[in-house]
């Protein structure tokens, strides 16, 4: 019930109050009394009627007075003080409730003010804390991101999933000039957010580095990983990976959730350092010899004074010979060789058990075959690459299992002084030396994996040796690798980890949250990751023979529209301009004429696009374009594709025109250029994003949804 | 009876002196200038010992010593590795494919005659 119709219950109620008893009395006593009476009081009241009422409806008055004025104080005054409450509540913080009305509701709205100035209070101090600790954060980054631009390092920050989450400008360059593939005519796209770094660095040697660094997290030691790869094109990387942990809520050791990879391209140190063991190959067994001829000829003329002239005039040609050669050899290696820089092959000191549990573990895993172990030295630990050494015992196996077929295997582990005896044994016929040579001199295989690296390199790497031996006694022969001992390492310091709980202080980014980029249609658009593109073309009809002159596409990744993760194309189209079409796109014949042709680009624009969503405004034209030229190159874009101007149709269907011209104006966006291929891009990004917010407002939330609608707009019709 | 030394290296300037040496220590000597060539040598001379260098061209020193043990009837052949390279990896894989000694560059002719001898059960 409504307060003005509980209002007028209320004067009812008075008006019956007043008059009920007056006159259920007089009937009554009317009842009650004789014919003669009743004509006496009718005359009696009829004379003094107009006072009898003019009392009561005065009173009646007086009384709804009251009643009226009690209503707008206690009624309509709550009503009205909850009414500012609630604006208080939301809207208007700043507000306050009148003082006015009653004493009583004076006092309530004091104290509803006063917890208003409470809360006040409160909420600033909340938004002061929040705006110190946002403030200390972007500090942070900034701090974070300028020691990383500053690094001569490259450094790349990858998930768990090998995503890639941040990386310096120097890895940036690094990369781009590594990338031998497609990529490199647009740039080097090959490192970007949310990409792959598998693309870039071998994903074994990544996951192999990866379990180092469990392994030694789980035994507390220092945890750290180096490894060598070589890229595509044969330059030599080394990367050290250290982990990002996690938080961890209880006492329970941190859990790995990405790494952070510090890569340096040694190729030419390792070329320097190839040239500086020539130089000690030259000086140190090169003069073994020539001193040793030197020697036998000087015994031999001290031995044997008494021997023919002839005799002792050649062992004095033999020496002045060799004297002569050794210092020329000298006066070359000292002006060959004086620069060069030591550099080392990083051997890293890891005990020998675990290279036989990983070699283990990977025989089983990828040959199926048992093994067990024999003697086994558990303290014995050896300067290797793990990594190249467990490749060379696996392909040693793999190797064995298909030519003899054996029905295990087994490793031994001893040591001799300074030098450490691997062996690899197994039981079957015996093989030649020939064949172990050809072994030790291909390039190792493991099933479809291979390395460019033979057995051979990998013994001298470790500056060790090979060879095979067979126990006759007990019908069986083995393989032993023969390697440098390492000097056990100190018991590593109280961790730095266990100081403190939780996570490091120097950074506080929450990307690590990212999940797997597969393309899943039911994901909300502002979490996936978009390639948006522009073509220009030769003219507006693709299938009478126009061509794609140029493609432009930029990344959006994390609701961010990356400007510096770009493709950015010109493409010769191999047939001639027209002559009207060069104003508006503004690329001439000489900008065209030997530039790759569609035939390089696609495939590396391709590469670009990979596991992303695709958008590009009236797409059906663009990727009319890109279809045309499957068949010519292969190149197939499966991928979802949105397109801003059926999104913009679906969020403003009144509107007449969806040109980007136009929407750029009506979402309030400024770019500079247009009608290049790259700016358009950028800018139909810009736009998408917008879209994105404004289509969340009709309930258009995942790529599904964004579709569908699209699809159902009147501008999917048109065809081309 | 006199012993025979087939002495195999690739550098005349040291065969030159091993020759003499061992000529004038009363041993029969004869010379082989790689890997392939040992290997007749050691087939129609019928050596006692070998003196054996390790980097030679065509047969490495190793690939020799491995052929000379694989053949039960050379089983008596002593097998003495000269060699310029010094490395432990390198003495202990020489050993372990079957020489009986295994000698580096630079040494004293004194004590390799020495050991020849000591071998040969000549003393």
């Amino acid at each position: 019930m409504k307060a003005k119709q509980r209002l007028i219950v209320a004067v009812l109620v008075l008006g019956l109050l007043m008059t009920g008893p007056f006159v259920v009395t007089s009937l009554l006593v009317w009842l009650d009394m004789k014919e003669a009476e009743r004509t006496l009081l009718t005359n009696l009241l009829v004379s003094r009627l107009p006072v009898g009422t003019m009392m009561t409806l005065f009173g009646f008055a007086l009384g709804v007075g009251v009643l009226h004025k009690l209503f707008k104080q206690y009624v309509e005054g709550l009503l009205r003080m909850a009414e500012t409450l609630r604006l208080m509540l939301g809207a208007n913080r700043n507000f306050r409730v009148t003082i006015e009305g009653p004493p009583e509701v004076q006092q309530l709205a004091q104290a509803a003010n006063d917890l208003a100035e409470q809360r006040d209070v409160l909420m600033d101090d909340v938004d002061a804390q929040i705006a110190t600790a946002k403030a200390s954060v972007e500090e942070e980054k900034n701090r974070l991101a300028a020691l990383m631009s500053e690094l001569a390092q490259a450094v790349v920050v990858c998930n768990l999933d090998g995503r890639i989450l941040l990386y310096n400008n120097r890895a940036r360059l690094q990369f781009k000039a590594l990338s031998q593939g497609p990529t490199s005519v647009a740039g080097g796209a090959l490192i970007g957010l949310g990409r792959s770094i598998f693309s870039i660095l071998e994903k074994s040697q990544v996951d192999h580095a990866e379990e180092v660094i469990r392994q030694r997290l789980s035994s507390g030691k220092t945890a750290i990983s180096n490894f060598i790869t070589t890229t595509r094109g044969g330059q030599l990387l080394r990367a050290q990976m250290v982990p990002v942990l996690a938080a961890s809520g209880d006492e329970g050791e941190a859990a790995m959730s990405g790494y952070v990879l510090t890569v340096e391209n040694i190729t030419r140190s390792i070329e320097e350092e190839e040239r500086r063991d020539q130089a000690l190959h030259s000086l140190t067994q090169g003069s073994r010899s020539s001193i040793a001829n030197i020697r036998a000829a000087v015994a031999n003329l001290l031995d044997y004074p008494d021997m023919e002239p002839e005799l002792r005039e050649r062992f004095l040609r033999v020496i002045d010979d060799e004297v002569a050669k050794r210092s020329q050899v000298i006066d070359q290696t000292m002006s060959q060789f004086s620069d060069a820089i030591k550099t080392r092959w990083p051997l890293e000191d890891i005990l020998g058990i675990d290279i036989v549990a990983a070699a283990q573990r990977r025989i089983d895993d990828k040959l199926k075959l048992p093994t067990k172990t024999e003697e086994i030295d558990d303290a014995l630990w050896i300067k290797a690459d793990s990594f190249s050494l467990v490749f060379a015992l696996v392909s040693l196996a793999s190797k064995l299992q298909d030519h003899y077929e054996p029905r295990e295997l087994r490793f031994r582990l001893t040591s001799a002084g300074k030098l450490a005896y691997l062996d690899l044994i197994w039981a079957g016929p015996a093989m030649s030396s020939e064949t172990f040579y050809t072994w030790e001199m291909e390039s190792m295989q493991i099933g479809s994996e291979s390395s460019p690296l033979s057995l051979r390199d990998v013994i001298d790497r470790h500056g060790g040796e090979i060879w095979y031996e067979r126990e006759k006694a007990a019908h069986r022969a083995f393989f032993r690798f023969v390697l440098p001992v390492a000097v056990p390492e100190l018991e590593s310091e109280p961790d730095e980890r266990s100081r403190g709980k939780g996570r490091p202080e120097y950074y506080d980014f929450d990307l690590f949250k990212f999940e797997d980029k597969s393309i899943d249609l039911d994901r909300k658009l502002s979490d996936l990751t978009y390639t948006v593109f522009d073509t220009e073309t030769t003219g507006l009809e693709p299938s009478k023979g126009d061509e794609i002159i140029q493609i432009g596409a930029a990344r959006i990744v994390n609701n961010r529209l990356l400007r510096q993760e770009t493709f950015d194309q010109i493409v010769d189209p191999e047939i001639p301009l027209k002559p009207e079409s060069i104003p508006i796109h503004g690329i001439t014949e000489d900008m065209v004429r030997g530039k790759p042709n569609i035939d390089v680009i696609l495939p590396a624009f391709h590469e670009f696009c990979e596991d992303t969503v695709l958008i590009a405004h009236n797409a059906a034209f663009d990727m009319r374009f890109l279809q045309l030229k499957e068949e010519r190159t292969g190149i197939r874009f499966t991928q979802p594709v949105l397109d801003t101007l059926l999104l913009s149709a679906v969020v403003h269907p009144n509107q007449e025109s969806h040109k980007l011209d136009v929407i750029l104006e009506r979402l309030g966006i400024t770019i500079g250029t247009r009608h290049n291929a790259l700016e358009d891009a950028l800018a139909t990004g810009e736009v998408f994003l917008k879209l994105v917010k404004l289509l969340e407002d009709k309930g258009i939330v995942t790529v599904r949804q964004a579709l569908e609608a699209a699809e159902k707009t009147y501008f999917a019709r048109v065809k081309y | 009876m006199t012993k025979k030394i087939l002495i195999v290296d690739d550098e005349p300037n040291i065969v030159i002196s091993l020759e003499f040496l061992m000529k004038k220590e009363g041993f029969a000597v004869a010379v082989a200038g790689d890997g392939e060539e040992a290997l007749t040598k050691v087939a129609s001379f019928e050596p006692d010992l070998i003196l054996l260098d390790v980097m030679m061209p065509k047969k490495s020193g190793f690939e020799v010593c491995e052929a000379l043990r694989a053949d039960p009837s050379k089983a008596g052949l002593l097998i003495v590795m000269l060699t310029a390279k010094g490395r432990d990896t390198e003495v202990a894989k020489g050993l372990a494919i079957g020489a009986d000694a295994y000698v580096t560059k630079p040494f004293s002719t004194k004590e390799l005659v020495a050991r020849v001898k000591t071998m040969l059960g000549i003393v």
